[in-house]
């Protein structure tokens, strides 16, 4: 056989392989395939194998990339990697395969005369920063923006923040982290005065229930989903789903509670009543280390452009909680929950059982939500409650989506108001930025800008007149994108889009930068469990696609910020991050030294005296503790955790005549979010290859709809034509359909609704109201 | 020359055997899931009477409770 035919023949078997797995993924939440995978390489292969994290999600499981002769022929999963020990899932596996798709930006593309013209890279990032300085000089430095990713790595985050905050002088940047962590990061903030777990991924080995709240974790963390599932075969471990849809998950855990949408508010309140009326309340824990406070209610949802916001807590009393919690008894909460009293009372007597472990995990469901950040607030309430908090296996787990959301946008802070340490109101925190940058401290403005939606607002304005994106695609997952695709395609506003591949974002810029893929350059990433993770640059990129960092270095250059960026090209990532770790020197955000993070495969922060910290708060294990008891919220300054008063409201809009469905929106195990990586992965794309419209089969019979049929799916905002998928990978409670929003030839989010939580400014992908008709 | 891609469902507490049993089969490749008692398995002939013959040779494994197919593929000779 020649070898040609050899290769064709052998990268089929991987193909046949590949497809059984992924069919294999469908039938079996959280199924893993591990270290065989290394049998399919072929004989007598001389593989170098590099470690790094995985592109995709925040579980952030640790991957060794084999590459020969420059290439990447195989990717297995890291056994040295604690959190997913040797483990991958679906997507993992098949990550590098999208990097030879035949459409891969190579080259800058600069639009001329309405037509894409290859330009040199240097030529085309000349005109980006020209436009840039131009569009200062003639409208000030508020009229440029920046809009990355939680898929950005650490350096690039960094660079990012400081050509835009220290050297422009503009806090008009953000993240598309702000579309699926931003609850969670004011969750945090407004409970903890800390962002980010208290726990850690060993938690799964400990607990004794898990309880997931609006989150399908087969299908979006499916190694951590493994290993609960591993936990419950050992030993006597429960899985409780409560949700709105049945999923894969449903189908493995142990109970699936359904409820209606946005009365998970109601439901943890009910749960507090529960637990406080049965005396199941830690009394020495929430005397020594709680405090109660409510805020402003009926807040709004945003939806009208320049939405302001700013909450004004106050202290109350356990009693005044008390007397709160009377409107949100099972039986109360029960007629508009659809969740039975039995049900509510049996989750909270889980949580009130002292005798057993519960982690709460949680990710899109809360977060994505309009009262997302009073969600995150009332799921800490119940473990405050009972003290089940900073202790092996006890704890809310706050998961993320991105593989460095928590790493990039909230450690680095490329979010309007935040700075690598701290917030840019904060004057201490806008000095040591501006010693560590080098620049004058008025430099830096101490005044939040846009929001993510907010800022795609401002472009339809006329108000940003110059956009760069990176590593994201905002036509696809902004939500009401038909608004904003007209707004990007205005002639006021100047668009920059960087990638690795074309996307509808793309298809709407002036100039189109090729960046390098993961594995093209070095990096370093921060998963849900606040693990560091570095990689080693593992091939060469092709054409002239560059690392994101480096090209923001040299616009900064071309602007006149040499002196500011005095970074190598060889050597950046390392210097970038050198200089970062600077900004969390102490015991509570100590990062791990570059090389004990090259060795590694990762350590968690605060890392302090060569140690990892797995329980934030906890004596026992966190030395940044000083209050001589055993737990010590430090984050506040009197040191108490937060009880948050915060009531049931209303979604902004809910089914009605006209609009009688909810529509929920979400993922799917195959696809990584807007699908432009995933969808270049043959594997992977047709295991999924395009969306659909997800029944309850009684609503699909009342309607006469048959599985496969064309849908017409509307909202007050536009409409998407989709397939009905009727008992299919999930099932929706009646009343209420689902569309995955991984397929850009099916834009869900025409549909759905900008109101977002007023207090995080992330939009509700989960609630708004359709009519469905046959199309 | 047909390429197929399978998965085998081991009768119960047999997943080794049906591994082992599979590996001494040259025509295939074996990749048992860590987690669920399944394996996916990958079949290489050079025709499809090599390939039935082959499939008769699993199907008769006393370890095997039920084989599904999932994807086959047929590339040129040489
Ligand atoms: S679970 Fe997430 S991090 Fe792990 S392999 Fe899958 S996509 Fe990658």
């Amino acid at each position: 056989m020649d070898q040609s035919v050899t290769n064709r023949r052998s990268f089929i078997k991987k193909m046949a392989m590949l497809s059984a797995m992924t069919a294999a993924a469908s039938m079996f939440p959280g199924i893993l395939f591990a270290s065989e995978q290394e049998k399919g390489i072929p004989k007598g292969a001389n593989l170098d194998w590099k470690k790094g994290p995985c592109r995709f999600c925040g579980v952030g499981c640790g991957i060794l990339v084999g590459t020969e002769n420059g290439k990447a022929v195989a990717v297995k999963g890291d056994p040295n990697s604690s959190v997913n020990k040797g483990l991958l899932c679906v997507k993992g596996y098949h990550q590098t395969m999208c990097i030879q798709s035949k459409d891969r930006l190579k080259h800058a593309l600069v639009k001329k005369n309405g037509k894409y013209v290859e330009t040199p890279l240097a030529e085309a990032l000349d005109i980006v920063a020209n436009k840039m300085k131009t569009t200062i000089a003639q409208h000030g430095k508020d009229s440029v923006a920046m809009y990355t990713s939680g898929q950005s790595t650490i350096p690039e985050g960094y660079v990012a923040s400081k050509l835009m905050k220290g050297a422009i002088g503009t806090n008009n940047l953000d993240c598309n982290a702000r579309l699926c962590m931003a609850s969670a990061v004011t969750g945090f903030l407004t409970t903890f005065g800390a962002d980010e777990p208290m726990g850690c991924y060993e938690d799964i080995d400990h607990a004794d229930y898990f309880i997931t709240w609006g989150n399908n974790m087969a299908e979006m963390h499916p190694v951590l989903f493994s290993r609960m599932l591993e936990q419950k075969s050992r030993r006597d471990v429960k899985i409780i789903d409560f949700a709105t849809r049945t999923t894969r998950s449903s189908t493995a855990s142990d109970r699936s509670i359904l409820f209606e949408p946005q009365t998970d508010l109601a439901i943890a309140n009910a749960i507090c009543y529960e637990i406080i009326k049965n005396k199941w309340v830690n009394k020495s824990f929430v005397e020594k280390h709680c405090n109660f406070s409510k805020g402003i209610t009926n807040m709004g949802y945003g939806l009208e452009d320049n939405y302001e916001f700013t909450d004004k807590p106050e202290k109350i009393n356990f009693e005044a909680y008390k007397e709160f919690l009377k409107d949100y008894s099972p039986e109360k909460v029960s007629k508009y929950s659809k969740v039975s009293v039995m049900d509510i009372k049996y989750l909270a007597s889980i949580y009130g059982d002292p005798n057993k472990k519960v982690v709460s995990y949680w990710c899109m469901g809360v977060n994505q939500h309009t009262r997302g950040t009073w969600m995150n607030n009332l799921i800490y309430n119940i473990h405050l409650l009972t003290g089940k908090i900073s202790k092996p296996g006890d704890g809310p787990f706050s998961l993320t989506g991105q593989p460095s959301a928590c790493g990039t946008a909230r450690e680095v802070g490329t979010f309007t108001h935040k700075l690598p340490h701290g917030v840019v109101m904060n004057q201490k925190d806008r000095e040591l930025a501006a010693k560590i940058w080098k620049v004058p401290v008025e430099k830096i403005p101490s005044k939040p800008t846009y929001h993510a939606t907010e800022m795609f607002r401002a472009v339809d304005r006329g108000e940003i007149k110059f956009i760069w994106t990176q590593a994201t695609n905002p036509l696809v997952s902004l939500p009401k994108t038909g608004r904003y695709r007209p707004a990007m395609e205005k002639e006021s506003c100047f668009v920059v889009v960087s990638d690795v591949f074309p996307t509808p974002t793309s298809d709407v810029a002036d100039v189109i930068l090729p960046a390098a893929w993961h594995i093209e350059k070095s990096g370093l990433y921060g998963n849900s469990e606040r693990r560091t993770q570095h990689w080693d640059k593992m091939v060469e990129a092709p054409g002239e696609a560059t690392a994101d960092a480096w090209m923001f270095i040299e616009v900064a250059k071309r602007m006149g910020y040499g002196d500011l960026f005095p970074y190598s090209k060889e050597n950046h990532v390392e210097e970038i991050y050198n200089e970062y770790r600077q900004f969390h020197e102490g015991s509570k955000h100590g990062m791990a030294p570059l090389e004990v993070l090259k060795k590694e495969s990762g350590a968690i922060w605060p890392y302090v005296e060569g140690k990892s910290t797995q329980w934030r708060f906890n004596a026992k294990y966190d030395p940044a503790c000083s209050n001589g008891e055993a737990f010590h919220f430090y984050g506040k300054p009197d040191g108490k955790a937060v009880i948050w008063q915060r009531p049931f409201e209303d979604a902004p809009e809910k089914p009605d005549a006209e609009y009688p469905f909810w529509l929920n929106t979400g993922r799917v195990i195959e696809h990584w979010h807007t699908g432009s990586m995933t969808r270049r992965i043959p594997v992977l794309h047709q295991a999924m290859p395009n969306a659909y419209v997800e029944f309850h089969p009684d609503d699909a019979k009342a309607l006469g709809v048959r599985n496969g049929e064309n849908i017409k799916v509307t909202s007050r905002r536009g409409y998407c034509v989709l397939p009905a998928s009727i008992n299919e990978r999930g099932l929706p409670t009646k009343g209420q359909v689902f569309v995955p929003f991984f397929d850009e030839n099916m834009l869900i989010n025409d549909v759905t609704l900008d109101a977002f939580c007023p207090i995080s400014k992330e939009p509700d992908y989960k609630k708004c109201a359709v009519k469905v008709e046959k199309a | 020359m047909p390429i197929k891609s399978y998965l085998a469902h081991p009768v119960s507490g047999q997943k080794e055997e049906l591994i082992m049993a599979l590996r001494n089969l040259k025509q295939c490749e074996v990749v048992p899931a860590e987690n669920q008692n399944i394996l996916a398995v990958v079949t290489d002939t050079s025709d499809e009477k090599e390939e039935q013959i082959l499939k008769e040779k699993i199907e008769a494994i006393n370890s095997l409770k039920l084989l599904s197919l999932v994807s086959g593929f047929n590339t040129p000779h040489n």
